[in-house]
């Protein structure tokens, strides 16, 4: 059961995603250079956030050309995990691995601070530790999270489930207020059809311990190596 | 012979280059004179400044290393490095760029010593924003610094933002970036080793930034005067990949020296490099990577293109060396051999353009300069409390205050920066300082940057004394243990008398202070000529400390932590408003002397604080600053907005003017809160360091509450304080 954090040229949360996954929980972790295309040894794979190439084109836009995403489609395939953070996320939609795109935050200025979320969907490999309807409190840290998709796909998501956090206030109310950047219906995490590809803009690994203010991104780690134990 | 009208125009005197003549015993070539004139510039040679720099302590309470681009404290056998420096006149010329790459270079200035950096604080000035220009420079700036922070993945998790009248025209950005290192780690920026290969890695050379040093940051400001060309422009991901590969070339401890291409580019690091070694170096500018074509090498010498950095590598580990670079993306390319003569020759396709002892060059003349005491402060310093009328609703007096820029909340501005990347922001911006943990040690850092200027304005001697202990305050509110700091000095033209006498008074009272308090000054920036047709900067001596917590587990923050909790005040409130920022909202002004600094008492507060704190029996510390007494105590009452608290302070010691009590800015003092419980042993402790020590009120609430004595001068619901103090400076920028 082998975690895989990939490092791309600009990728900035990486070291705290590998720091999560070794030293809170324990678990094997290796970093994974975005040239190589050997797979096989990892069950789950995490995109970690920052900028990936300065994102000065257009945020993951670069690195969707990187070598290890033209494998990830096999992976997702075989039945592995993949989890893909602030910048992961913008990449794994440049990559069409998920549907939909990123806009600019409605009020055009990057927003780091922590906001509440909502599960929507607990039965997910992410999140099969927490209840439906649970809030978790984490940080965002991004220029670009304001997702955007048409009716058509928002229509798919919503009745595929595929939608598993929405932005909401300490109450767990989906208000506008509570809406941090302008994303379409709150959306702040997307999973794919088959439920085993996360794209989340909130960060878990800052919110992994009680010192640095929140435990709450723990669930999703958790969930995962709960899922991969099962497997 | 070298016309005057050349060498005059590349900033050099007279005098000077008679100087160049007889170390050189002839002309100097066009690339010579280039090169001298950067390294002799004050920016690079701090020639106006040196001799004063000498009075500052360089050792403390710890052991410090000083680092030729940076310097730090060693506990056990961690490096802690840090250093502060400005980026003013590119801000006020570009600000998005100037300001970004006044961040990019500290960086380097961090990582080129092996150390990751892991905080950046910003220490940031502007005038009014009522004028427009002053709100396109702020958010420029801003704009700046999460443009470059937020993509090198380097949190920014402090700082501090001042708005004044004497910044219209030439704001200032100085940036403080901090990093760590295994002490064993820990690289020079030193040629060593005859035979060793001089490697060019990063960015290629282009044209901007010439002159960068000398003709944009060792002159005054002009009206309307085109200097644009002379901002380079950053590219933070090509950072972010430098620290990464340099980081894993530092390993394989192949290297024998770094240093950045910063200010004077590669004239700066090929000579510095050689004469910090001991060492000559020889270089062909033939493979220096280039971005244009037909560059002149003075060109190529003076230019201050980013992101450039200079590595000397052992003999036969070259190739290892290059391929950590290039697996990175970025350019790597031999330029030149490490020599044991002592001389910097320069070659172009084989022609010798430059040929000086590196000694001589890196030497830069040091002048004496003259000094007189500035006549504004006689009359300035006249200020008779007693014809000032008292406010008549110190409700509205405490709104007005909390709305004032200098003193609002800064949240629009740190929301806007990455503050919790690297997960070890413990303390997250708006307490009294960051607090990062170590990872894989039980300790945790604390940082702060801090200088009120006006009260430089008024006593230069005091007020960079007062610099010095509020950033210790600040830090033993968080439970630290103050160590060591870095200054940058921020001031007018050197040449003119009065300006200099502002800088030397201001050296002198960090030295003092530095010394009393057990402080070492570990690294530092000069930035002089701070001055626009409107006049000079107030001497901004900025102070960036860092202090030690053994324990990240007995961390305080600022805020009120429940109901029922007693309130405490440690210090003396005295009948002073000189230099207030009540003085200046309310009353329009600016005069009287700056509050007293008795360093005993500081010393006896702070000592006091931190034992408190450190036997856990404190819930929260703030140090009174800015608008006295009454705007800290909102301050712990509204500043942690998700968990807002009143308090009644009813049982003040009162005797003094009601408005110097709740709004004078007496100095040494801190608000604890605590449980009845602890009253006492706090106390006891406060008696054991001649502390002065008052219970003053409770917490509880959704009211602050203040009176002096039979009189209530402060009732107020909480949301309507935290509105003006945390809506202000937002909807003030963004206008």
């Amino acid at each position: 059961m082998n975690f895989g954090v990939v490092v791309f040229p600009g990728s900035n949360c990486d070291q705290d995603c590998l720091y999560v996954i070794k030293d809170i929980l324990n678990q094997p972790v290796e970093y994974i250079w975005h040239r190589d295309m050997k797979l096989e040894s990892f069950d789950c794979i995490v995109l970690p956030g920052g900028f990936s190439y300065g994102d000065y084109l257009r945020t993951g836009a670069i690195a969707r050309f990187s070598p290890i995403i033209k494998e990830i489609p096999e992976f997702i395939r075989q039945g592995k995990a993949v989890i893909g953070i602030c910048n992961g996320f913008q990449i794994l939609l440049e990559a069409g691995l998920l549907p939909g795109a990123m806009l600019r935050n409605r009020n055009i200025h990057f927003i780091c601070r922590y906001v509440y979320i909502r599960v929507e969907n607990s039965e997910t490999p992410f999140t099969n530790l927490c209840r439906n309807g649970q809030i978790l409190r984490m940080p965002i840290a991004h220029n670009e999270g304001n997702y955007n998709i048409d009716d058509k796909g928002l229509q798919e998501l919503n009745e595929n489930r595929q939608v598993v956090f929405r932005y909401c206030n300490s109450e767990g109310e989906i208000t506008d207020e509570s809406n941090p950047n302008g994303t379409l219906d709150n959306i702040a995490g997307i999973m794919n059809k088959e439920g085993n590809l996360l794209g989340i803009m909130p960060h878990p690994e800052r919110s992994s311990e009680s010192l640095l203010g929140s435990e709450d991104g723990l669930f999703i780690f958790k969930s995962i190596v709960k899922w991969l134990e099962k497997r | 012979m070298v016309k005057p009208e050349i060498y005059r125009s590349l900033g050099l005197t007279d005098n000077e280059y008679q100087r160049i003549l007889d170390i050189l015993n002839r002309d100097p070539t066009a690339t010579e004179l280039a090169m001298f004139s950067v390294e002799w510039s004050e920016h690079c040679g701090y020639p106006r400044s040196r001799n004063w720099l000498k009075l500052l302590p360089r050792t403390g309470k710890y052991e410090t290393f000083l680092g030729e681009d940076a310097g730090g404290i060693i506990v056990d056998n961690l490096a802690i490095v840090f250093k502060i420096e400005s980026h003013n006149h590119p801000s006020q010329v570009e600000p998005k760029q100037g300001a970004g790459t006044g961040v990019g270079g500290i960086i380097r200035d961090i990582f080129t010593t092996g150390a990751r950096p892991i905080a950046l604080l910003d220490s940031l000035r502007f005038g009014p924003l009522k004028k427009s220009f002053n709100r396109y420079i702020a958010r420029g700036v801003v704009d700046g610094i999460q443009f470059y922070g937020n993509c090198v993945g380097v949190p920014t998790v402090g700082g501090e933002a001042y708005f004044d009248e004497c910044y219209s025209g030439n704001c200032l950005v100085n940036v403080m970036c901090i990093g760590i290192a295994n002490k064993e780690e820990l690289l020079g920026a030193r040629f060593s080793g005859v035979g060793s290969s001089i490697i060019y890695v990063g960015a290629r050379t282009g044209r901007d930034g010439i002159g960068g040093c000398s003709v944009l940051a060792s002159q005054e400001l002009g009206e309307d005067e085109e200097k644009r060309p002379n901002v380079q422009i950053g590219d933070p991901f090509t950072e972010k990949c430098l620290i990464e590969a340099t980081l894993e070339a530092a390993a394989t401890r192949n290297m024998a020296g770094i240093k950045d291409m910063g200010a004077a580019g590669l004239t700066c690091a090929t000579s510095e490099m050689a004469s910090a070694g001991g060492s000559g170096a020889e270089i062909e500018l033939r493979l220096v990577p280039r971005r244009e074509a037909g560059m002149e090498p003075w060109e190529v010498m003076m230019s201050e293109s980013q992101e450039r950095m200079l590595l000397c590598v052992r003999e036969g580990k070259e190739e290892e060396i290059e391929r950590i670079f290039k697996k990175w993306d970025l350019g790597a390319q031999a330029i030149g051999k490490v020599t044991g003569d002592g001389i910097v020759r320069i070659r172009d396709n084989g022609k010798i353009v430059a040929e000086i002892e590196a000694q001589a060059l890196t030497k830069a003349p040091v002048y004496d300069m003259h000094h007189k005491k500035p006549e504004y402060l006689e009359k300035v310093n006249k200020l008779d409390i007693k014809k000032l009328p008292e406010p008549k609703d110190y409700n509205r007096v405490l709104l007005r205050l909390l709305a004032s820029p200098s003193i609002s909340s800064k949240k629009t501005i740190y929301e806007q920066y990455d503050h919790m990347v690297q997960t070890n922001t413990i303390t997250l911006p708006g307490s009294d300082s960051a607090v990062l943990r170590i990872k894989g040690t039980s300790i945790a850092i604390a940082a702060t940057t801090d200088c009120n200027s006006r009260y430089c304005y008024l006593n230069p001697y005091r007020g960079a004394q007062i610099a010095v202990a509020e950033a210790a305050r600040n830090l033993v509110c968080s439970g630290a243990e103050p160590v060591a700091l870095t200054d940058c000095l921020n001031l007018g033209n050197p040449e003119k008398p009065d300006r200099f006498f502002q800088f030397k008074s201001c050296v002198e009272g960090i030295a003092d202070a530095c010394k009393f308090l057990n402080l070492a000054v570990i690294s530092g920036n000069v930035s002089f000529y701070n001055e626009s047709p409107r006049g000079a900067i107030y001497p901004t001596p900025v102070i960036g400390m860092v202090g030690i917590i053994d324990d990240f587990k007995k961390v305080c923050t600022q805020y009120f932590k429940g109901e029922g909790h007693t309130v405490i005040l440690l210090g003396l409130c005295k009948e002073e408003l000189g230099g207030s920022e009540y003085l200046k909202e309310i009353h329009r002004i600016v005069g009287g002397n700056s509050p007293e600094m008795h360093l005993q008492l500081e010393q006896g507060v702070q000592l006091t604080a931190l034992e408190v704190i450190r036997k856990g029996l404190a819930y929260s510390a703030h140090d009174c600053s800015e608008g006295g007494l009454a705007v800290a105590l909102a301050e712990c009452c509204i500043s942690d907005r998700e968990n807002m608290l009143g308090a009644n302070i009813d049982k003040l010691n009162s005797g003094i003017r009601p408005d110097a009590l709740l709004f004078g800015e007496s100095q040494s003092r801190i608000i604890l809160s605590c449980k009845e419980d602890s009253v006492t042993e706090i106390r006891n402790i406060a008696r054991k360091n001649n502390a002065p020590f008052q219970v003053v009120g409770h917490t509880g609430g959704k009211r602050l509450r203040i009176w002096a004595g039979e009189k209530e001068l402060i009732n107020l619901p909480l949301g309507k304080q935290f509105e003006r103090w945390a809506n202000s400076l937002e909807s003030l920028i963004s206008n």
